[in-house]
């Protein structure tokens, strides 16, 4: 058995909805007044974090302690840490510290695979470089499945700087793998070459896309991309290509908005947009720790995970 | 005694037995006073030693147009001494030892410190290249006259590691060198257009989300160089050509008539980008990292083909050394490069003649013959015969091992072929007579 | 399969399940007192479907609707890292939940008392009952905590090494208990 998550490509379709169906149960735990399980007594899970983000770190860590194992957040931005051997170094730290599960975000794509290498412990892969958020995607499937009821089959758009985002590259594998229909909309700039390989469609034309859309999900645009000449301007992005009043109401009645924080409000994505009630923004954070605990339930809830497939 | 002890002009008589020069039939080769003697059937010849070599191939001694040796500078991953011994291991009785040290070979002073080194070690002949531009800096040229008129006498200078980007810069440095029959060789790489880059922009690229490095970024500096020496009417040479752009471009520019010659890499006739993805090493190995970066299948058959039909004129390893902790970490923090001395002969007979792209005068010529000629080294890469420099190295093609990085002479461990199995086995080397290796051993 | 079938032995059939269930029906309202404030909470997955029937026959012979719910323990289970990490029951607790109530958990096999522990520490996370009570349909021995049963539906001599598999029409498709032969060592 593979003890890790690093990519949703690794997901079968049965472990992807085992993990949904887990996070299901462990949903009405967090609704009760006790929201602690005792189920990782004993073990030790590590927040490696390379990058800032408190919100994912949160997110890990209210997900382990739910589940009663010890946390320790190693933050090595800033520290004495800077690149190359540390990670290794890094890694043999924490496995002399027994770390039974490693929560790794690094700015460098692949860095959780090169530490599943060095570690015995499971690698939980919370966002490398420009790669993948396998997380992120579990948890935007979850959300989608709690409001329409089914992932099959449903038309979901995703809209923004694909070519720099982890969260795009894992909701395409893992929507696509429990039958959704994915289609990626940005401008050509933010496609990444031979993204024609990837099992969605692609378009460059907001508009037409939006009408036949169930799930709208909009990616975080970064201003320094237009120094880059990824795009002209912040205000011919936003017309091309944001989520505004208009282009919402061309949605049909039951679809969703989505968008993985933190937004730029009036770039992406308008203010009452994102506030609408068809806005999953704010469950999409609560729905993070239950996915986030299933996910440790089932790698380190047993002698051996109980996701992953065969190596 | 160890071969510091043997000098040249020391009365050494050796005779190989039964070799097939170029895979013809078997023939003795009698070595003497540093020339090839006698060939034939010289049962009868009195000789200080005598070589068994049936069932070896014989080839010129090879040529490496493209070495780091890292000497001086970054002793941690190579050394004059272990990089030649690498070479003689890999069957070279001649390497190019680019520019790239620490200070950089961009005088009169460091080109000759590297050559005295390479003279010492005695393994095989070291022939510094020199910058084109003073600290590889790309913004005014490097003493090119005074390294050229020196003990070393460069013949080839590049910056390698950087492009001459500048377009006036190259065009006055393609100039320049005519003076002195020299050559550029360019590392072919558009800056602007391989800023962070770190694999072949393709599909593994986008699915590893490894920022990509498009192949336009070589061709479109090579179609420039051709261009301009062309317009200059000097000499080009451009380093590890790797993709099938740069190949079409290459062969335009010589079916005009143009000087340019070119290198493929032995890594680049074998490996690919998918490397990064589904080696059994796992996903992300940084051993597979290298500039310019490994390619597509449809690259690597184009370069096999262009090296079979003389568009790419020769091999050439772009050996380079790292130590372990510059390559055991996350890719993007990873320094780029493999060694490649002592795997280059068993590259290109799986990936050239057991193909039957090349038969064995090929990889002679493609190895040995090409690149001395561009490098203008007059005592290697001539055909076996009387009279010529004994720069030999005898080959046997007929085994096939597993490739153990722990065996290597090189300092540094950074070989992409760890686990595979390739043919061939360098048995031994003699440089102008004196053998190097023996029984595959360093002497 | 067939062997199996071969070494197994149904121990109780559909009537045999059907008058147990009645009996510990009756006996949950006679100890209860009309099964006042009484919440029945199977363990999934047949436990659930017990406490059902269990619930259906007190409606029947008294008409009262007691409520009825599931109480998963999964993640409470003190042997988890002895196999792979299992999947995870339904809890359905009823609206009202099991403050101040009489709990009777039901289940079908009682052995080592495991199971029942970790249910007794699952349902001191869901809320304070006032008793808790424990209805099984087969008590097989065996125990190796201190946990007996309230209310039990057939006692059923095993040797360590056997296996009691309980089989309901809702989930698989008839009704029976069987008792597997194990490797006798």
């Amino acid at each position: 058995m593979k003890p890790h998550l690093l990519s949703t490509g690794d997901l079968t379709r049965d472990d992807a909805l085992l993990i949904l169906d887990t996070a299901e149960e462990l949903a009405r735990v967090s609704q009760r007044s006790i929201k602690k399980l005792p189920t990782l007594r004993g073990r030790t899970v590590v927040n490696l974090f390379f990058e800032d983000s408190t919100r994912t770190r949160i997110s890990f860590e209210a997900a382990a302690k739910r589940l009663s194992a010890d946390v320790i957040n190693f933050s090595a931005k800033g520290s004495s840490v800077s690149k190359g051997e540390s990670l290794k170094d890094t890694a043999l730290t924490l496995e002399a510290m027994g770390a039974d599960a490693v929560v790794i975000r690094h700015s460098a794509s692949g860095a959780p695979h090169r530490l599943a290498n060095w570690v015995r412990g499971s690698v939980v892969n919370a966002g490398d470089g420009t790669h993948e958020h396998p997380t992120q995607a579990l948890l935007d499937a979850f959300s989608i499945r709690r409001r329409l009821g089914r992932l099959d089959g449903l038309k979901i758009s995703i809209v923004g700087d694909v070519l720099h985002s982890r969260v795009a590259r894992s909701n395409v594998l893992l929507l696509h793998t429990l039958g959704a229909d994915v289609t990626l909309v940005a401008p050509p700039t933010l496609l990444p070459v031979a993204v024609e390989s990837w099992p969605c469609q692609v378009s460059y034309d907001l508009d037409a896309v939006l009408p036949k859309s169930d799930v709208v999900m909009m990616l975080r645009v970064q201003l320094e991309r237009m120094n880059a000449a990824y795009f002209p301007s912040a205000r011919e992005y936003s017309r091309r290509y944001g989520l505004d009043r208009d282009r919402f109401a061309r949605l049909h009645d039951d679809a969703i908005v989505m968008h993985p924080g933190p937004m730029n409000r009036g770039m992406e994505i308008s203010a009452e947009v994102a506030d609408s009630p068809r806005s999953t923004i704010v469950e999409q954070v609560g729905n993070g720790v239950t996915v986030r605990m299933a996910v440790l339930y089932l790698l380190l809830g047993g002698s051996e995970p109980a996701i992953g497939g065969a190596e | 005694m160890n071969a510091h002890d043997l000098h040249e002009g020391a009365v050494t008589t050796i005779l190989i037995r039964g070799a097939r020069i170029l895979g013809g039939a078997p023939r003795d080769i009698l070595l003497r006073d540093g020339v090839v003697a006698e060939i034939g059937d010289l049962a009868g010849a009195e000789a200080g030693q005598t070589i068994d070599a049936a069932g070896l191939v014989a080839l010129p001694g090879l040529v490496d147009l493209h070495t780091h040796l890292r000497e001086p500078g970054r002793e941690d991953a190579e050394t004059v001494e272990t990089g030649t011994q690498a070479a003689a291991r890999g069957g070279y009785t001649a390497v190019h030892a680019m520019a790239n040290t620490s200070p950089v070979a961009d005088t009169a002073g460091v080109v000759e410190q590297v050559w005295r080194l390479g003279q010492e070690s005695g393994h095989c002949d070291v022939q510094p290249v020199g910058a084109v531009t003073s600290g590889l800096e790309g913004r005014q040229l490097a003493e090119l006259g005074a390294m050229a008129d020196s003990a070393a006498r460069v013949r080839v200078f590049s910056d390698d590691g950087k492009c001459v980007s500048d377009a006036v810069l190259m065009r006055r440095a393609l100039e320049y060198v005519k003076a002195f029959d020299g050559v550029v060789a360019q590392h072919a790489q558009e800056p602007r257009l391989t800023e962070g880059a770190q694999l072949n922009e393709g599909e593994v690229s986008a699915r590893l989300g490894l920022t990509g490095w498009p192949a336009v970024a070589e061709e479109a500096i090579i179609a420039r160089d051709c261009l301009l020496a062309a317009h200059v009417g000097s000499r080009l040479h451009v380093c590890h050509v790797s993709t099938a752009g740069s190949v079409e471009i290459i062969r335009w520019a010589k079916s005009k008539g143009w000087d340019v010659t070119a290198e493929v890499t032995p890594h680049h006739l074998l490996l690919t980008d998918s490397c990064a993805e589904t080696s059994p090493l796992g996903p992300y190995n940084p051993i597979y990292k290298v500039n310019p970066p490994l390619r597509t299948a449809e690259d690597v058959r184009a370069l096999r083909e262009a090296l079979a039909d003389g568009t790419i004129d020769c091999v050439a390893t772009d050996h380079a050394p790292h130590p372990v902790e510059d390559k055991e970490t996350e890719w993007a923090a990873a320094a780029m490069g493999m060694i490649g001395l002592e795997t280059a002969l068993p590259v290109v007979q799986e990936a050239m003649v057991e193909t039957g792209l090349l038969d064995w005068a090929g990889v002679a010529d493609r190895m040995s013959a090409r690149p001395a000629r561009i490098g203008r080294l007059s005592g290697h890469g001539r055909p076996i015969e009387p009279g010529a420099p004994a720069n030999v190295t005898l080959y046997d093609p007929s085994v096939r091992r597993p490739v153990d990085p722990t065996a290597m002479a090189s300092k540094s461990r950074n070989t992409p072929y760890e686990g595979m199995t390739l043919p061939g086995r360098v048995v031994a080397t003699f440089l102008r007579g004196r053998p190097t290796v023996l029984e595959g051993k360093l002497v | 399969m067939s062997d199996v079938q071969n070494q197994a032995r149904a121990v109780l059939e559909g009537p045999d399940i059907h008058r147990a269930l009645t009996r510990i029906a009756h006996e949950i309202l006679e100890r209860t007192r009309g099964a006042e404030s009484v919440v029945l909470l199977g363990i999934p997955t047949r436990g659930a479907t017990l406490a059902q029937r269990i619930a259906g026959r007190i409606a029947q012979f008294e008409g009262i609707k007691v409520p009825v719910g599931a109480i998963d323990i999964t993640m409470y289970r003190d042997d988890l890292r002895l196999r792979p990490a299992r999947p995870l029951g339904r809890t359905e607790l009823p609206p009202d939940g099991v403050d101040g109530r009489t709990v009777v958990l039901v289940d079908d096999v009682l052995f080592s008392g495991r199971t029942v522990r970790a249910a007794l520490d699952a349902l001191n996370d869901v809320g304070r009952p006032r008793a808790v009570q424990l209805a099984t349909l087969v008590d097989r021995g065996h125990r190796e905590l201190p946990i007996r049963a309230d209310y039990v539906g057939k006692n059923l001599p095993t040797s360590k090494s056997e296996k009691v598999k309980v089989f309901l029409e809702e989930t698989d498709g008839r009704d029976a208990v069987v008792l597997i032969k194990g490797d006798d060592r």
